[in-house]
């Protein structure tokens, strides 16, 4: 099929000009090429995503096209005419910009402060506040956030300010934008709302160029889709010759098997874990449930209902109380990561890069960290059993390395994933709560994630699967427990598991401030 | 990956130099040669042994400096602090002197460092327990124990009972196999804060806190406790250097200390420490105290510049030092 799909891949007579033009772009690091040979049209009023697997060297060549980075090979041109950027405010000023997957933004300063950041406007000689305000409103409107010129930026979720860098970057006219990930952060609807803003950009004759692990979101946006592997461009096609699962083989590059393993059924065990009324941030999200092994649990809802918090609060991450919370027969009474942990219980953020790895520091200090006292008896580190233990961590979980000194940020995503889980396993724990295993990894990672998951309910330890995305989450789990408003509205099982099912309880019947008084 | 090719994996890409990490011995070199260079009296053993037993102050808070600025923190306090300590010392021992003779001069050695340490300790829980950014913390307590001496001094010197001055005169000024007491003292503690960084799990800790907190608090580390223990060990470092000191001129005076906190946070830096946490060179930090010594010594031995502006060319090297730091260090 693959070699079906190659063939048509040369045959397209473009009948606009491409507003931007790459011939043979690649880039290398010292010897370490990263991206070789890319040829690629850009079209006005197109959407043209770009997927492949990470360390595919999409992020590279979008780092080329918006000149924050020099191509050690090829040439651009935009409307016919050679450029070179020299950085990317040449860039910018051409008419190209970048929207970034991090959130880039100053916390303490307000959204049209943000949004003006370095270009401020003025009048006589000083900033023009009033006319600042009214643009940012407008293209806060524009892009569909409900965020307000003078709200500070630190004080809105994270959807928000995501929009409010795309606001940003549609500030001034542009001719091509790039998106990198942009739906990463977001949920469900907001990722409806984020695609109609790409389609309304589309419309009003914008070039947009569209990176996105969501097959699914490529496969209903895109008019072209470019695929790499491993640096390399494997072809271009019309999105409407692709469907997902020929995409997801031809990023991969063999065809796929089961991307999830089998589920296992509701357990009857005993549970492991039970918590009762847990009331985190004085009740701001509040709930009760239980974990049994051999069982993935997944946890659902929208971006903001209350998930990430409710665990913090179960690990003592934020300010919490609990009627009783049962770990293992013992009655936990003050909760924090380290009794957790000695208890059974442990949990992989969802920040991987704030909150779950030391990025200058190498494989080792982040793997022992938190089960430092397991593996050091004596307050002296015991360095052979550390690399050991590395070793070991870096064979059963596949974290591929060059050497074992590489440091943690020089990881990709997926290998960083792997690390984590490697990390919070290292403590033998009985419950395994994991927030958005899978957020922003490739499909190959991905898989493996999943099996690691499969092999350790198995076992007969529990995990606890808190997740935005829907198909993963009806892949995985064999009880889902949705929540709204910070409080559970319901719980699914066996075939009720559905998407629908699972967006109709996050999102439906009256709004969050019923729900909060519901319960 | 098969298991054969696991434990193929080299532990680090062979044998790289890491000049960032040598930097800082680089240019005790480099100077050294130059004030060879300059004056042929800077080589003799005097000269050196009388160099590096000035710099041992610097050394010794310096190694507890680098474990607070290593968890992030910053401790201005550390230059009164030695003089309170200084104070409090001197005046327990002329307390003691009359009954124990001169065992007044362990005790209150004792009694120093358990001082140091509760200074520490103060400063490390208003900031953990308040919440508060150790700068202002220490800023604040900076000016009490500053005012403590003055009050303690009333404005004028707190000498130390003649009694004791011949028997506490080696600490500073006697030797073993040649090499001076402070300098000895400097290595016992600068090797102790070295094994305590690297090889326990309170400095895997530390570094930890450092480099991000969030990732430590999410792995379990008691933040709070790593953070306030760092000043502890500071404020022992500073006891330490306190006891080196009384011998050298036997008194405490309202000025006694003053802006070492600024020569101490220099020698850190300059050591390849990073401000902002993360990353600590303990013996970097040694010979940090070292450039700017022999530098003040280089300069009182040329005629070139006027030793008046030490406080510059010492100021002009850490800026050197950091601009180096930022055009060698990696991306």
């Amino acid at each position: 099929m693959i070699s079906r799909l190659l063939e048509t891949s040369g045959a397209e007579n473009a009948p606009t000009p491409p507003v931007l033009h790459a011939e043979a772009l690649s880039k290398a690091y010292g010897p370490i090429t990263v991206l070789s040979d890319v040829t690629l049209d850009i079209r006005t009023g197109e959407v043209h995503a770009i997927i492949g697997e990470n360390g595919a060297g999409k992020s590279t060549l979008m780092k080329l096209l918006s000149g924050h980075a020099a191509p050690t090979g090829g040439t651009m041109a935009m409307a016919g005419e050679r450029i070179a950027f020299a950085d990317a405010v040449q860039a910018e000023d051409a008419g190209i910009v970048l929207v970034h997957q991090e959130i880039l933004l100053a916390p303490d300063l307000t959204v049209a402060q943000n949004l003006f950041l370095g270009r401020e406007l003025s009048r006589f000689f000083s900033v023009d506040d009033r006319k600042m305000n009214r643009r940012s409103a407008e293209v806060l409107e524009r892009v569909g956030s409900t965020a307000r010129p003078l709200s500070r930026v630190g004080d809105l979720p994270l959807a928000q300010r995501q929009l409010v860098q795309i606001a940003r970057a549609l500030l001034d006219d542009r001719k091509v934008i790039i998106l990198d990930e942009p739906t990463a952060m977001l949920a469900n609807d907001e990722v409806d709302a984020l695609l109609d803003i790409v389609r309304n950009l589309r419309a009003q004759g914008v070039a947009v160029l569209y990176i996105s692990h969501r097959l699914e979101e490529v496969e209903t946006l895109a008019d072209r889709v470019t695929v790499l592997r491993d640096g390399k461009m494997i072809g271009t096609w019309p999105a409407t010759e692709l469907d997902q699962r020929q995409m997801a083989e031809l990023m991969v590059g063999r065809e796929l098997s089961m991307l999830y393993p089998p589920k296992r059924g509701l357990s009857a065990a005993d549970p492991v874990l039970t918590v009762n009324d847990l009331s985190v941030d004085h009740g701001k999200t509040m709930g009760s449930f239980t974990v049994r092994p051999g069982e993935v649990l997944g946890i659902g809802g929208m971006i903001g209902a209350g998930r990430t918090e409710l665990i913090e609060g179960l690990m003592g991450l934020r300010p919490a109380q609990a009627d009783s919370i049962i770990l293992n027969g013992k009655n936990v009474t003050q909760p924090d990561v380290g009794t957790m942990m000695s208890a059974g219980l442990v949990y992989l953020t969802e920040d991987r890069k704030g909150k779950g790895l030391l990025l200058n520091e190498g494989l080792g200090p982040n793997l022992t960290l938190q089960a430092l006292n397991n593996l050091n008896p004596n307050v002296r580190l015991d360095r052979r059993k550390e690399t050991s233990t590395v070793r070991r961590a870096v064979q059963d979980y596949d974290i591929r390395v060059r050497t074992l000194s590489v440091e943690a940020g020089q990881l990709s995503g997926g290998n960083q994933q792997k690390l984590l889980l490697a990390k919070v396993m290292l403590a033998d724990p009985s419950v395994v709560i994991i927030d958005e295993p899978t957020r922003g990894i490739d499909i190959g990672n991905k898989s493996q994630i999943y099996s690691f998951i499969d092999d350790l309910v198995r076992a007969g330890k529990a995990c606890v699967v808190i997740s935005s995305e829907l198909p993963e989450l009806v892949g995985l789990s064999d009880r889902v427990l949705v929540m709204r408003g910070g409080r559970f509205v319901a719980e699914l099982t066996g075939e009720d598991i559905t998407e629908q099912n699972i967006v109709y309880a996050a999102a439906s019947s009256g709004n969050d401030t019923e729900g909060r008084k519901r319960a | 990956m098969s298991s054969a090719e696991i434990a193929a994996i080299p532990e680090n890409e062979g044998f790289k130099i890491r000049w960032g990490d040598c930097a800082p011995f680089i240019a005790l070199a480099l100077i050294i040669l130059l004030g060879a260079l300059i004056n042929s009296n800077f080589m003799s053993t005097n000269n050196i042994l009388n160099v590096i037993t000035r710099s041992a102050f610097i050394a010794i808070i310096g190694v507890g400096a680098t474990f607070v600025i290593a968890t992030g923190g910053l401790d201005l306090s550390i230059g009164s602090m030695m003089a309170f300590v200084v104070g409090i010392m001197i005046m327990a021992m002329n307390a003691l002197a009359p009954s124990l003779g001169a065992w007044a001069i362990p005790v209150g050695a004792l009694v120093a460092l358990v001082v140091g340490s509760l200074c520490g300790l103060l400063n490390g829980l208003i900031i953990t327990v308040g919440r508060i950014e150790p700068f202002i913390v220490t800023l604040g307590t900076m000016g009490i124990f500053r005012a403590l001496i003055t009050y303690m001094t009333d404005g004028g010197s707190l000498s130390i009972d003649r009694s004791l001055r011949s028997a506490y005169r080696p600490v500073y000024f006697g030797d073993f196999l040649g090499i001076p007491y402070p300098v000895i003292i400097t290595l016992v503690i600068a090797s102790l804060g070295a094994f305590i960084l690297y090889r326990t799990k309170y400095g895997r800790r530390v570094t930890a806190v450092g480099s991000n907190s969030d990732v430590a608090r999410f792995s379990g580390v008691h933040v709070g406790r790593v953070r306030t223990m760092a000043f502890v060990i500071q404020g022992f470092c500073v006891a330490v250097a306190a006891i080196c000191y009384v011998p050298r001129l036997g008194a405490a005076t309202p000025t006694t200390g003053q802006l070492w906190e600024l020569q101490v946070i220099t020698a850190v830096v300059i050591g390849g420490t990073l401000l902002r946490g993360g990353k600590a060179h303990i013996w970097g930090t040694v010979a940090g105290a070292l450039i700017l010594e022999v530098i003040a010594n280089v300069m009182v031995l040329s005629d070139m510049v006027s030793e008046y502006l030490v406080a510059a060319v010492q100021g002009t090297i850490i800026i050197i030092a950091m601009l180096a730091h930022r055009f060698t260090g990696p991306r």
